[in-house]
C-alpha cells in the first residue's frame, strides 16, 4: 500500500543564520494493507516529521513515497500539489495530534465534510461511537475540551475509510473507556484493509494495534 | 498552457516607473480550485489579480483562460466587449472596498438582480426571488431587500457584494483581501460564508489576502510574493507548515498560530 525509500528531510532555518538541522536519512519502510506501523523512538527523533512527510504536509528532500492511488502508484514525494489533494481525498488520511478548530463549523460538519456520501448520518454515529453527546454535535468544537477535540479529529480521520491511515498520538488525551474505542475502531479498521502508520507512546496501545515497528534513531551530526 | 487550467499566466511582467510590480510571475488555476497569493503589503498581489483579470495590461507576459466550450482566449489580447462580457458573466470580481463593486443608489436587491439583467435576465419575478435567495445565503434578512445599502454595515455590504458577485455563478471569482477591513468576529463568520460557498458551488479563485489564517482555511494552494517576484508557491499547509524559502519563514514566524 505504501513503501518508502531512500527518505531524508532536513529543516534549513534562514532565520536563524542559515542553520541546518537533519531529522531523517536513508529512511526505508514498508506497509501492506492490513498492516499497522509504529513509528517509535525518543522525542525529538523525527517521529512526527516522517508521518508528515508520509501526508505531503512536509516536503521531502529526497527519496521516494509510493502509495497506491487507485490503480495507480504514485510517488508522494514528487507528486504535484493538485495530486496531494487528490491522494488526501481518496487514499490517504491523517489524525493530526490536535484538532485544528474553524471558527463557526460544528463539530458534525466538521467530520462529515472529511467524507462522502450519506455523510452527516455517518459523522453522527461516528462521533456518538467515540461519546461526544448528540447535544454537542451541532456546536463548533473551539470550547470542546482537549479529548473531546481529539475525538472529533478521531471521527474525522476514520469517516473517509481511506485505505491508508496516519496517526499521530490518537488516544493521547483519551480516558481509558475511550482509548479502548480507539483501539477498536484501529483493528476494524485493519480487518477491513486499511493500511496504518502510527505514533503510539502509550505501549499498551501499540501492543494492541501494531504488527510491524520502525525505529526512527536522531541523526548526531546536527552541523 | 497547462492542460485543463481555467487560467494560465507565464512571464508576467509589470513596472511602474522603477517598482517592478510583477516580475516573470507564472500562475496556474484548475476548475474548482482556490488559489491565495500571500505577501507583504506593496508585494504586487493587487496588481496580479488586476493583470489575471484584464483589469491591468502587463508589459510583457500572457495570460490565458479557458471558456466553457473549451476555447482558449488571451486575456489581454481580447476585444474589450468580450472581456466585459467575460467579468459580466463566467467571472466575479470582489473588492476589498464593496462600495467599488456596489451602486450605492440602488437597493440591495437592485445590486444583486443588476448582474442578472446586465446578463440578459428579463422576468422581473424571477430576478427579485432570485436576488432574496441571495441574500438570505449571505445571511442579509428577506426584509431588506428594498434597502439601500448605505444603511448596510460593512459587514453586510461585503457579503452584499458577494450575494451580487456569486447570483450568475460564476466558474472564477477574483477576490482582493475580502476580509480586509472587518472586525474579527464579523471576518470569522464572511469567511465560513465563502468557504461553503466556494465549496458547494465548485467556483474557482483567486484569492488576494496578506492573512495566513485566511489562506489556510479557504486555499488548496498558496503563491508567496516578495517585491513582485512568487518565492515560494505549493500545497498550502506544506508551505505554511515547512516553509522553504527565507522570506515565508518570516512571514510564517511573524503570526501566531497560522
Ligand atoms: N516545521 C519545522 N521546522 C523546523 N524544524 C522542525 C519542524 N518540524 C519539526 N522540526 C524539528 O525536527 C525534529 C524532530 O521533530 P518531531 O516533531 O518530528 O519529533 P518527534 O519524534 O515527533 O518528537 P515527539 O515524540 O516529542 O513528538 C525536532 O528537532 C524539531 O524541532
Ligand atoms: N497604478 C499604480 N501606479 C504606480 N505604482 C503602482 C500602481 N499600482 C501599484 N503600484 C505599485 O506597485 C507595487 C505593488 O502594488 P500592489 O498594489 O500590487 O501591492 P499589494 O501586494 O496588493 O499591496 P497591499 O497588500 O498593500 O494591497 C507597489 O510598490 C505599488 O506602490
Ligand atoms: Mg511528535
Ligand atoms: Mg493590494
Amino acid at each position: 500500500m505504501l513503501e518508502v525509500t531512500g527518505l531524508a528531510k532536513a529543516f534549513t532555518l534562514h532565520l536563524q543564520a542559515g542553520l541546518r538541522i537533519r531529522v531523517l536519512a536513508h529512511v526505508d519502510l514498508r506497509v501492506d494493507a492490513g498492516q499497522c506501523l509504529a513509528l517509535v523512538g525518543p522525542s525529538g527523533a523525527g517521529k512526527s516529521t516522517l508521518l508528515r512527510s508520509l501526508y505531503g504536509n512536509y516536503g521531502a528532500d529526497s527519496g521516494q513515497i509510493r502509495v497506491r492511488h487507485g490503480d495507480d502508484i504514485v510517488d508522494l514525494a514528487a507528486a504535484s500539489p493538485r495530486v496531494v489533494v487528490d491522494i488526501r481525498a481518496r487514499t490517504i488520511g491523517y489524525v493530526s495530534q490536535f484538532l485544528r478548530v474553524v471558527p463557526r463549523v460544528a463539530a458534525i460538519d466538521i467530520v462529515a465534510e472529511a467524507a462522502s456520501g450519506d455523510r452527516r448520518a455517518r459523522a453522527a454515529a461516528l462521533l456518538s461511537r467515540l461519546n461526544i453527546p448528540a447535544r454537542l454535535h451541532a456546536l463548533p468544537p473551539a470550547t470542546f475540551s482537549g479529548g473531546e477535540q481529539q475525538r472529533v479529529n478521531l471521527a474525522r480521520g476514520f469517516i473517509g475509510g481511506h485505505p491508508v491511515l496516519l496517526l499521530d498520538e490518537p488516544t493521547a488525551s483519551l480516558d481509558d473507556a475511550n482509548r479502548d474505542i480507539v483501539i477498536a475502531m484501529i483493528l476494524e479498521a485493519k480487518a477491513a484493509g486499511t493500511a496504518i502508520v502510527g505514533i503510539f507512546h502509550d505501549t499498551e496501545v501499540r501492543d494492541a494495534v501494531a504488527d510491524l515497528r520502525y525505529h526512527v534513531a536522531p541523526i548526531q551530526d546536527a552541523a | 498552457m497547462e492542460h485543463d487550467t481555467l487560467l494560465s499566466a507565464r512571464g508576467l511582467t509589470l513596472h511602474f516607473g522603477a517598482t517592478p510590480a510583477l516580475v516573470d510571475v507564472d500562475a496556474d488555476l484548475w476548475p474548482g480550485e482556490v488559489l491565495a497569493v500571500v505577501g507583504e503589503s506593496g508585494s504586487g498581489k493587487s496588481t496580479l489579480l488586476n493583470v489575471l483579470s484584464g483589469r491591468l495590461a502587463p508589459d510583457a507576459g500572457v495570460a490565458w483562460y479557458r471558456d466553457p466550450a473549451g476555447a482558449l482566449h488571451d486575456i489581454h489580447a481580447m476585444p474589450a466587449p468580450a472581456l466585459r462580457t467575460l467579468h459580466r458573466s463566467d467571472w466575479g470580481f470582489v473588492h476589498q472596498n464593496p462600495r467599488e463593486n456596489l451602486r450605492m443608489a440602488v437597493t440591495a436587491g437592485g445590486n444583486v438582480g443588476e448582474r442578472l439583467m446586465a446578463r440578459g435576465s428579463r422576468h422581473y419575478g424571477d430576478i427579485r426571488a432570485a436576488a432574496i435567495s441571495w441574500l438570505e445565503q449571505v445571511e442579509i434578512d428577506a426584509d431588506r431587500v428594498d434597502d439601500l445599502p448605505r444603511t448596510f454595515s460593512g459587514g453586510m455590504l461585503q457579503r452584499l457584494q458577494i450575494a451580487r458577485t456569486l447570483v450568475t455563478h460564476p466558474r472564477l471569482v477574483f477576490m482582493d483581501e475580502p476580509t480586509g477591513g472587518l472586525d474579527v468576529s464579523v471576518q470569522a463568520r464572511l469567511l465560513d460564508l465563502i468557504r461553503g460557498l466556494v465549496r458547494r458551488l465548485g467556483i474557482a479563485a483567486v484569492l488576494v489576502t496578506h492573512d495566513l489564517a485566511v489562506a489556510r482555511l479557504l486555499a488548496h494552494r498558496i503563491m508567496v510574493m516578495q517585491r513582485g517576484r512568487v518565492v515560494e508557491s505549493g500545497l498550502t499547509d506544506r508551505v505554511l507548515d515547512d516553509p522553504r524559502h527565507a522570506y515565508t519563514q518570516l512571514l510564517v514566524s511573524s503570526v501566531l498560530g497560522a
